[in-house]
């Protein structure tokens, strides 16, 4: 007959079946995540950020903003209505790490990208309750006047095909070029970028051509989000898991 | 061996100062130099110990000297950061009642101070509670002396380390952005070294042990330690962009990434503040009632299935998302199931109580363990409640969350450690009593009263914010705009942040009158009716 004490009086046995019998949860629930390839569906559109949205992404993480926006539309009544299609797995297959927050303080942003001007966000960056009287966003006025400083924007990128996204050598070799590209509409690179990154939305997005700003970054991020996927042709019966 | 660690710490030294030197951005620029300053500093502090050899104590009777010094810095320090973190909560609950007090400065917005207040109360205030007790409790019930002469110093000097670390990059803005995890790759390889020696130490000292059976409480603290080392490695895995540089991305993206966090989030509760508490649990409530442990079997019951158990709750923080339905599924069965051991472990807690519930009025200390053990009965019906797919429709997302989090963290974990550290600081400072049984039970009211304020205006704000949501006019439309709801919520915020000033109050109450105890100070109306330290030892200073 089997008797507890064994264990009590072993505390590697302890160790080693604590391990196990914590293991297994997280084998079970995780490991298929990985292989299951209905755990992303198949969409056309989605693409990876380009130097500029991903800068300004950084920005969106530096500053917390998860801490109270999510980018994550549950398939609910209400929120098809607020926000749009509800999301899907395959618009965050990019996002290292995911950003679909926990708590909405504020509104959801997963479909946030063309729904305002840049002017909107300007002014809203600037002082929220000029926009917003209600808000308790705190402000952000300095990102506009911060100039964007990436100590080397193809590192990011290599970083991020080393962890799985589909960076070609090319995108990496012209990243520095693309991010300044973005907010020139009239450079001679735009045909380039738009050709490595479709959809992309050239041009300046804080209304102050003197300074490529962290402003800049950020709104095409915002402008960006939840544009991508092509809903046209997304058949959801053919994914559901 | 000392030798070793004067080297550790100076090649600490030189790659702090290189890291600082070569660094790609500011952020590693300042995290370098703190890390050699640190580093010159515990060489400094060991060349001079090593000149200065402390003179062996003499044992005890019974043979066994413990080592009280590292547990009495452990009250001090968890006492210190449970009052910063209570501190940037109710900053920060106050920018979201009146938004101009973000300063429009970057280092002061919401974003930033959030997950300063959740890393100060889990990791600064939660981290260093856990350590210090675990430290006292393993040495207590194994009648042995914490293995390793440097080897704890460096786990609590290091794991201070690490808070600052992580406490300074959140305000420059160095995070990961995931909850609870928002440190950067090289604070995370920092804490796993920190970690695995904290593991080591606590091993050894049970490998020691004079007594036959390893006491329940420490399983409970084994459990956290490797679950949460696992958890924390995991989870952290990210690639640099530059080894001088303080960004990373993570390994995971996407839907992966989501449930990954999750699985660290939810057991972060499940391992580092109940598994982790529920230690505090077994060692103190029978220690203070001076009565056994309820049932030995539920006990054994109780630790393995929680900890099968709570692994698996993670995905309930995914419902409705694009997580795949089986994970979901699976998430929500098994937070249901979790409210089977949760309440056979406070059913063994408070039962324990059974022959001596008289000393609920006499003993204030009592009373904070008590209550600790009945919110958690609450928080754990209230998290499998809304783990269920329909009220987490409405609850998720909302303020509803937030009050269930500080029912446990205010009500549970935090009384629990108050309770520990209003035991601990007569024992390890040899005082008869504490200065004052009257401030202690003046701390319990005024928290408790701060803890129902913050509960009760969060449900009402999440429920009502979560209704208005959905509310839809007598056309068929939305009946409110988001800003509507943002407005709806200003009232709340402002009755949470007065209840999280009383419980500041509260702790700072405390810390006054752990202060005038550790003098040896007794307030003069109370001599005679105060609760002695069981453990005071006469003539002894």
């Amino acid at each position: 007959m089997f008797s507890h004490k064994v264990i009590e009086k072993n505390s590697v046995l302890l160790l080693i079946l604590t391990l196990v019998v914590v293991s297994i949860g997280g084998i079970i629930e995780i490991a298929p995540l990985f292989y299951l390839e209905s755990t992303i569906e198949k969409v056309k559109g989605m693409r990876p950020y380009s130097p500029l949205e991903l800068a300004g992404r950084n920005i969106y993480i530096r500053e917390g903003c998860y801490n109270c926006h999510s980018q994550m539309i549950r398939p609910l009544r209400d929120e098809a209505e607020r926000y749009g299609h509800y999301s899907l797995a395959a618009e965050s297959m990019y996002d290292h790490p995911f950003q679909w927050g926990s708590k909405r303080t504020g509104p959801d942003l997963a479909r946030v990208g063309g729904r305002y001007s840049d002017e909107w966000h300007v002014t809203h960056m600037r002082r929220p309750q000029d926009v917003v009287p209600e808000s308790v966003m705190p402000p952000y006025s300095f990102l506009a006047r911060t100039e964007l400083d990436v100590p080397d924007i193809s590192a990011d990128l290599i970083a991020n095909r080393r962890v799985g996204v589909p960076y070609s050598d090319e995108m990496i070799a012209k990243a520095k070029q693309d991010m300044m590209t973005q907010v020139d509409p009239d450079a001679d690179e735009v045909d380039e970028l738009l050709a490595r990154y479709p959809k992309a939305q050239v041009r300046d997005f804080d209304g102050n051509p003197k300074m490529v700003s962290e402003l800049d970054a950020l709104i095409s991020y915002l402008q960006m989000l939840g544009t991508l996927v092509d809903f046209t042709s997304y058949d959801p019966e053919k994914n559901r898991r | 061996m000392n030798l070793l660690w004067i080297a550790f710490s100076i090649i600490g030294a030189v790659v702090g100062l290189l890291l600082s030197a070569k660094a790609q951005d500011q952020g590693m620029m300042i995290h370098g130099m703190i890390f050699a300053i640190a580093s010159i500093l515990a060489a400094y502090a060991l060349i001079s110990r090593h000149y200065n050899p402390q003179a062996a104590t003499t044992a005890a009777a019974g043979g066994i000297v413990y080592n009280t010094e590292i547990v009495k810095y452990g009250v001090i320090a968890s006492t210190f950061w449970g009052i910063v973190g209570f501190l940037v909560g109710v900053v920060i609950a106050l920018q979201l009642t009146f938004p101009v007090l973000n300063l429009d400065l970057q280092w002061t917005s919401f974003g930033r101070l959030r997950p300063l207040h959740t890393s100060a109360v889990v990791f600064a205030f939660g981290g260093n509670i856990l350590m210090a007790t675990s430290f006292h409790v393993v040495q207590r019930t194994c009648r042995a002396r914490l293995a390793g002469n440097m080897a704890p110093w460096f786990v609590f000097w290091g794991y201070q380390l690490f808070i600052v670390l992580a406490a300074t990059g959140y305000v420059l803005g160095i995070t990961q952005s995931k909850e609870y995890a928002e440190p950067e790759w090289y604070v995370d390889i920092w804490l796993t070294v920190v970690w695995v020696v904290y593991l080591f130490v606590f091993l050894v000292t049970l490998w020691k042990r004079e007594e036959k059976h390893i006491y329940v409480a420490n399983w409970f603290y084994l459990a956290f330690i490797v679950t949460v080392a696992m958890l924390h490695v995991v989870n952290s895995l990210a690639m640099p962009v530059s080894i001088t540089g303080v960004k990373s991305y993570s390994l995971f993206a996407g839907v992966q990434s989501a449930l990954t966090q999750w699985w660290y989030g939810h057991n972060a509760v499940g391992f580092f503040l109940t598994a982790g508490f529920l230690a505090l649990m077994y060692y103190f409530i029978p220690k203070r009632a001076n009565r056994p442990v309820y049932s030995y079997r539920l006990s054994i019951i109780h630790f393995w299935a929680i900890i099968f158990l709570y692994i698996w709750a993670g995905p309930h923080h995914l419902l409705y998302t694009a997580l795949p339905d089986w994970s979901q599924t699976l998430g929500i069965t098994f937070s249901i199931m979790l409210w089977m051991p949760s309440w056979g472990g406070m059913i063994n807690g408070l039962m324990t109580l059974s022959g001596a519930w008289d000393k609920l009025r006499t003993d204030p200390v009592i009373r904070f363990l008590v209550t600790s053990v009945a919110f958690y009965g609450m928080s754990t019906f209230e998290g499998p409640l809304m783990s269920i797919k329909p009220v987490n429709a409405l609850s998720h997302y909302t303020d509803w969350t937030i009050g269930h989090v500080h029912s446990g963290a205010l009500g549970w974990v935090a009384y629990v450690s108050f309770g520990a550290l209003y035991f601990l600081v007569p024992v390890l400072w040899n005082r008869k009593t504490m200065y004052s049984d009257k401030l202690i039970s003046l701390h319990f009211w005024i928290s408790t009263i701060g803890i129902l304020l913050y509960i009760t205006s969060m449900w009402v704000s999440g429920i009502l914010q979560g209704l208005m949501w959905r509310a839809y006019d007598a056309f068929g439309f939305l009946e409110y705009s988001f800003s509507e709801t943002v407005e709806a919520m200003h009232p709340f915020y402002g009755i949470r942040a007065f209840g999280g000033i009383l419980f500041l109050i509260g702790a700072l109450i405390m810390a006054y009158n752990m202060w005038r105890t550790i003098r040896g100070d007794v307030k003069a109306d109370e001599v005679g009716k105060l609760v002695i330290n069981p453990e005071y030892v006469a003539g002894r200073a």
